[in-house]
């Protein structure tokens, strides 16, 4: 048996690391042929303690972490290096080892609640398998209990629920309940709350912190989120193409970071890089260079409302129960103006009625009451043809660039098509538009003959971004328009919007349930909360003196709240 | 849910209005006259015609035909065929034979189709898999009559493992041949199925994570893929019953299995509308129950689905 090092940065340590991993080297067999996913992997866990991987996606964090749990796809294989469990070399473990492992000795809490509990077995089924399988009690009491100890209520009768009843956060806190039920010694955490609302990401960290800590269970963090990784582990380590390229503790990874790739992960992680903001202003630092620059438009005349919004309702029909139909308010009673040439945020979590707004200011969606007028007209006065010319005039851009991208139409039909239904220009026009669309999104020019599944989704959303302007529209709306991007790449999404905002004069309304996002691109905000609007007001008002609870617990909600960061940036 | 269920059965009524008055009407509308049709080149009496004719109400217009066969259902009373049996006592007969015939079809197609296709999902892109998927696709491309004479010959003839055709005294043991060919087609869809819903199941995240609670192979695979691949199996099986039991002619023909299929057809050639309603009237029903059947099943094994109204 191999007896491992000491670790050289943990000084006076004489404990053995509950997981070493060595040179570790990971590779998938595809068509392409043999494809290195992780070249060059190092880290170390000590008992109890808890150890955050970074990086973006396709950095190998939640490769390496699926091989010490020895869940790689069948695909994968470890092709170098050691994983040690408490000193014995688990890389090419038999399965029947692995088994035995698994549950009770390594734990784990998967990314996606949605995806990640069978939807056709009862929640308590599916924690007591697990406690039957691991060989502990498994009694309805004993389900009850463990799904108890995760924070969930009522927990008795909430076993007997299937997923499809249970919330994002607590179908969470059953597999928090499921990956702890065992009390492992080691729970490999992958992004397990990068799902959820902020304020409800926030409780379930706290939660998973507290019961780590009592049952002395060391973590296995793997995030894309550098502010949450610093705030909730000992450790840092950060991937990047495969290799560990910086590792070391936390905060002084953060302060003081060594490689480029991480100095440039600490400068544009929009969590972090709000709380610089907020630093700097405190200490009476001018934040310009901080701030994406959107103040330069100021400048223009006609600040006026582009955009009303008054006394918005929205009511829809929930059927429930035999014959009888309930109202669910989803919007109540909202009204902002949006200034022309100006940013404003609509910031709340899922079910907050954001994106049912959204839907109704882009006329997809008939108000229950309520107006919305747009440059002096009321939008719900328009015939077809009017709203035809106002759709021109008012583009979308929608989270998800791989779902709202048509996967059969090459990049130029794509961008192209806004154009051609509203008759604009001839062939030749249209394709040189097309081009200037591309140059002004930053894209090849030879993107055109690509097809969407051939982008990443940086590329993609610049290209949604391109459609979008295709027809010179006044005002944009964002609906969580940079949620489904890694953090570098969402930071040149923002900024390429505070460009071309600048360039072309836009008004954007932002639909996010970002509140670091918001930081970085509004001026103003309205805070949206169970259909209702609880603030609203300059970005710096809200963020510096927030007025309500709400506002208070989201600003809160923000990983990394609790470290303090020099104002200055590199 | 119950209230779910009868609403349906009522729905029964109108779908069974519906094809008894169509498939009458294409039985009326048939060219020929069935009466002189029964005999052949020696004709009788223009006056035995015509009694024959008000025996069976030929001489009425279509809607009093019609009129009069929805009376008699509803008493109970399906008459007599133009060979003088009760039809009642036809149906009684063949529909047995087929049901079990149909069944037994099922059971081997669900059978093997599902353990088949799951150990080749399993093990996907190995030799196993290729295999099956060549030997499925060759048993889609032959011809139900080229697979039945095949059979008949090689294990009923030749080895004599089974008997060739099965006659009056169908049982179990007597209709395996038939229902092996009748279940072989469809055996290679359930294959399919199960397969491709087994390979889209077994990379789910649910998968992964029950693997890592620490859960067997064996369970998983049971647990976790197996149950979730069985929802448009079961779909497919059910709707499948209803087709099995519309009688195979080509398989009855061949196996000379006294059913469904085999009558149906006759009646159909001497144009004897009573029998053939009577036939469909029963199949109908057939299908609904299946139908419901299934959709129950499905309710079952997926809570997600719920019927409320």
């Amino acid at each position: 048996m191999t007896t491992s090092n000491v670790t050289i940065d943990e000084a006076g340590s004489e404990e053995r690391p509950l997981l070493e991993i060595r040179d570790l080297a990971i590779s998938f067999q595809t068509a392409n042929g043999e494809f290195q996913a992780v070249k060059n992997a190092h880290l170390t866990i000590m008992p109890g303690e808890t150890v955050a991987i970074v990086g973006e996606s396709g950095s190998g964090k939640s490769t390496t972490a699926l091989a010490a749990i020895g869940l790689l796809p069948a695909n994968g294989r470890v092709s170098g290096g050691q994983i040690l469990l408490d000193g014995e070399d688990i890389s090419h473990a038999p399965e029947r080892r692995m088994i035995e492992l698994r549950g009770n000795t390594i734990g784990m809490v998967p990314q996606d609640p949605m995806s990640n509990l069978n939807p056709v077995w009862k929640i308590g089924y599916q924690v007591r398998e697990t406690l039957r399988a691991n060989g502990k009690p498994n009694a309805p009491a004993d389900v009850a209990r463990v799904l108890g100890e995760a924070g969930l209520p009522d927990s008795a009768r909430r076993a007997k629920q299937y997923p499809h009843e249970f919330s994002g956060g607590m179908r969470q806190r059953a597999l928090i309940a499921i990956g702890l039920s065992c009390q492992p010694r080691l729970l490999i955490a992958d992004e397990p709350t990068s799902a959820l609302d902020v304020t409800v990401q926030r409780q379930i960290l706290d939660h998973l912190d507290t019961m780590t800590t009592e049952l002395g269970t060391a973590v296995l963090l793997i995030t894309h989120d550098l502010g949450l990784a610093a705030e909730r582990a000992d450790k840092v380590v950060v991937m990047y193409r495969g290799n560990v390229v910086e590792a070391g503790p936390s905060l002084e990874l953060l302060r003081n970071p060594q490689h480029p790739y991480t100095q440039r992960l600490v400068a544009s992680a929009p969590s972090l890089a709000s709380r610089r903001i907020q630093a700097a202003k405190a200490e009476g630092i001018q934040t310009e260079e901080l701030l994406a620059p959107t103040e330069a438009v100021e400048e223009k005349a006609l600040p006026d409302d582009v955009l009303k919004v008054e006394g918005l309702t929205k009511v829809f029909k929930l059927r429930s129960g035999v014959g009888k139909a309930a109202d669910f308010t989803a919007v109540d009673n909202v009204s902002f103006n949006v200034k022309r040439g100006t940013t404003t945020a609509i910031v709340g979590e899922s079910g907050s009625g954001k994106s049912t707004v959204a839907q109704m200011v882009l006329n997809l969606l008939a108000p229950t009451s309520g107006r919305i007028v747009f440059d002096g007209v009321d939008t719900s006065t328009l015939n077809s043809r009017e709203i035809f010319k106002f759709r021109r005039r008012v583009q979308p851009i929608f989270q998800d660039p791989y779902g709202s991208l048509d996967p059969m139409y090459n990049i130029f039909r794509t961008i192209e098509e806004p154009l051609r239904t509203h008759k604009i220009g001839d062939k030749a026009s249209r394709e040189k538009k097309v081009r200037e669309l591309l140059d002004q999104v930053a894209l090849p020019q030879s993107t055109m003959q690509r097809y969407p599944n051939e982008l990443s989704g940086g590329q993609r959303q610049r290209v949604a971004i391109a459609r979008a302007l295709a027809l010179d529209p006044e005002v944009i709306i964002c609906d969580e328009a940079v949620s489904a991007l890694d953090v570098l790449v969402q930071a040149q999404v923002l900024n390429l919007l505070a460009e071309l905002q600048s360039n072309l004069g836009l008004t954007y309304l932002f639909i996010t349930h970002d509140l670091a996002v918001v930081r970085q691109i509004a001026d103003h905000v309205c805070v949206m909360q169970k259909g209702k609007l609880v603030e609203t007001g300059s970005t710096d008002d809200v963020f510096d003196a927030p007025q309500q609870d709400y506002t208070k617990a989201l600003l809160n909600a923000i990983p990394g709240a609790s470290l303090m960061l020099p104002p200055a940036v590199a | 849910m119950i209230q779910y269920i009868l609403r349906r059965l009522l729905q029964v009524i109108p779908v069974f209005l519906g094809t008894t008055l169509l498939v009458y009407f294409m039985v009326f509308a048939l060219p020929g006259d069935p009466i002189r049709a029964l005999f052949g080149d020696r004709p009788p009496s223009e006056a035995v015609i015509a009694a024959l004719r008000r025996q069976y109400n030929l001489d009425q217009p279509f809607w009093v035909q019609y009129g009069l066969f929805l009376k008699n259902l509803f008493t109970f009373n399906l008459g007599v065929d133009f060979t003088g049996q009760p039809i009642a006592a036809t149906l009684g007969r063949i529909f047995p034979v087929t049901a079990m015939l149909a069944v037994e079809a099922l059971a081997i197609q669900a059978v093997f189709g599902v353990a088949f296709g799951l150990i080749a999902g399993l093990r996907k892109g190995k030799l196993f898999d290729s295999t099956v998927l060549v030997a499925s696709l060759v048993v889609i491309a032959v011809p139900t009559f080229v697979l039945g004479f095949v059979l008949q010959l090689v294990v009923g003839v030749q080895l004599g493992w089974a008997k060739p055709t099965v006659g009056a005294n169908a049982d179990w043991g007597t209709l395996i041949l038939p229902a092996t060919v009748l279940g072989l087609v469809s055996f290679a869809y359930v294959l399919r199925l199960t397969r491709a819903s087994v390979i889209e199941n077994m990379n789910a995240d649910y998968v992964r994570t029950a693997t890592a609670k620490g859960l067997s192979r064996p369970r998983v695979v049971l647990a976790h893929i197996l149950r979730n691949s069985m929802i448009p199996v079961v779909t497919y099986l059910g709707a499948n019953l209803g087709g099995l039991m519309g009688g195979a002619i080509v398989t009855e023909g061949i196996f000379n299995v006294p059913g469904v299929g085999q009558k149906l057809y006759q009646a159909v050639i001497r144009s004897e509308g009573p029998t053939v309603v009577a036939i469909v009237s029963v199949l109908v029903l057939v299908f609904v129950a299946a139908n419901l059947l299934v959709d129950l099943l499905y309710a079952w094994l997926d809570p997600r689905i719920r019927y409320e109204k």
